[in-house]
């Protein structure tokens, strides 16, 4: 139980400010982010003639000659290898369809079950309504599948799930997952975070869940504020 | 002689709109983003008494399914008056009016967009107008653009729009309703423009009334430096979002 996210934070991003030597600033889409034959332009970024423009809302980065934008804000984008919090909407005869809050359904197939299930006890295992942490497996012209084979992977019981916004999720987990194990230690809850935005948290009584809850939404809260972790410190002092 | 040929000229300079604004002046702007928490992105957007919000929401799955592009992603806009945005209440749900402009506000829109790395998805825009006093398409298109950039979607650039209008012979910018009304001499055009910023493209060019065909470069040059003002509060919103 200890590593719950282990996996939730291979993919991610690099919007934690730890990592923050390199030059950043917020552009809209359209606008001038380097000008000079030198740069290259990575994702979010175009080159027109000697310039490199944005191509969307967010924060641009320049690391060396590479020029990216990071998006803040919007729908989550699956990726493969994200884990993911979803919930069941439907039970096929070889699989279930999880609702994992993006444009396209995901199928979990009874074979990336964590262990054999035979087809007359599916919905045993897992029914409508269910809620589970999965790993996206594969991303084809057909849709999405996942996988429940994993270190903590699996369905969710007790606690409860919200969702913050997706983009946020790089930030709440911070490096290597130190600000997530921080709320956990503070708050004395578990909780897995997907990289869709949706939050599960369990702990011992309501009290404590809520709290997590609520440091978790105050770390979405804020985009572009350096030295968070000290915030959050201070935040659990003053709601002891 | 010199005076005299000077007259007309100057009478033009100093006439008066309604509401006392220069000739090329916008009314007062507001905007902002993320205004409703629900949606993927959201802006509100002002002209003067002219109000405007916009919600994007999206990618996310079409329905009905017959109308999932495999190539591409599709936008799909829906603009409304709210019933009390008017003085007389608007009745409300779809009519031929807010189909029309739910449509060019999407051809406004869809040049700077590119969607072909969601397939089969829609985005949805949703504009609503909370009080109107003529503009409402080009406040809309404005508050549909930021909140499209809001939502993180791939586009080349924003869109600006504003209305440039004809009172008599005065080509002023950004009429409002009692403008839109004059009816001395050769009466009142409206003539709303939308452009994709910092280029020459023109995405929403219409017309209401009448103009002579040699006037329409004076009205696309006014309307150019309307539109690079409106596009700096766009810009402004945009970045005060992050900025708290």
């Amino acid at each position: 139980m200890k590593n719950h996210i282990n996996e939730a934070y291979e993919a991610t991003d690099t919007l934690n400010d730890e990592s923050s030597a390199k030059k950043r600033k917020i552009v809209v889409p359209g606008e001038i982010i380097a000008t000079g034959e030198d740069y290259l332009p990575s994702e979010g970024a175009r080159r027109e003639k000697e310039n490199v423009l944005a191509n969307r809302f967010g924060l641009a980065e320049e690391s060396g000659r590479v020029v990216k934008v990071i998006a803040i804000t919007g729908a989550f984008i699956p990726r493969k290898n994200n884990v993911i919090i979803g919930r069941v909407t439907q039970v096929t005869f070889n699989g279930w369809i999880i609702d994992i809050d993006s444009a396209y359904q995901a199928f979990l197939p009874i074979d990336e079950s964590p262990r054999f299930i035979s087809k007359s006890e599916m919905n045993q295992f897992l029914d409508i309504g269910d809620v589970i942490v999965a790993k996206i497996w594969s991303i084809n012209a057909r849709g999405i599948d996942l996988s429940l084979k994993g270190k903590g992977l699996g369905k969710l019981e007790k606690g409860f799930v919200f969702r913050i916004i997706p983009n946020r999720v790089p930030r709440v987990i911070g490096r290597e997952g130190s600000m997530i194990t921080l709320i956990k230690e503070k708050a004395g809850c578990n909780i897995t975070v997907g990289q869709n935005g949706w939050i599960w948290v369990s702990g011992p009584s309501s009290d404590e869940e809520i709290k997590a809850r609520k440091i978790i939404e105050f770390i979405a809260d804020k985009v572009h504020v350096s030295g968070l972790t000290e915030l959050v410190e201070e935040w659990f002092e003053k709601n002891k | 002689m010199k005076k005299i040929s000077k007259m007309p000229t100057k009478e033009k300079e100093t006439f008066k709109r309604p509401d006392g604004r220069k000739l090329a002046e916008i009314r007062k702007m507001y905007a902002k983003v993320g205004i409703i928490p629900n949606a993927d992105g959201s802006a509100i957007f002002a002209f003067g008494d002219t109000v405007a919000i916009a919600a994007v929401y999206g990618p996310r799955q079409l329905h009905p399914q017959h109308m999932q592009d495999p190539a591409t992603g599709i936008l799909r806009v829906n603009y409304d008056l709210l019933s009390f945005s008017v003085y007389e209440r608007k009745k409300p749900g779809p009519n031929r009016r807010s189909q029309e402009i739910s449509k060019v506000t999407e051809w406004a829109l869809s040049p700077v967009l590119d969607l072909k790395e969601f397939p089969n998805t829609v985005i949805d825009v949703q504009v609503y107008i909370l009080q109107a006093d003529a503009g409402t398409r080009t406040a809309g298109i404005n508050a549909a653009s930021l909140a499209l950039a809001h939502a993180g979607i791939p586009m080349r650039s924003l869109v600006c729009s504003v209305s440039v209008g004809k009172l008599d012979k005065n080509l002023v910018v950004d009429l409002n309703k009692e403008e839109e009304d004059y009816e001395e001499g050769e009466g009142a055009t409206d003539f709303p423009v939308a452009k994709i910023a910092n280029t020459e493209k023109y995405t929403l060019l219409q017309l209401d009334g009448k103009i002579q065909p040699e006037t329409v470069k004076k009205v696309l040059d006014l309307a150019d430096k309307a539109c690079d003002e409106i596009y700096e509060v766009q810009k402004k919103a945009l970045k005060e979002v992050v900025e708290q």
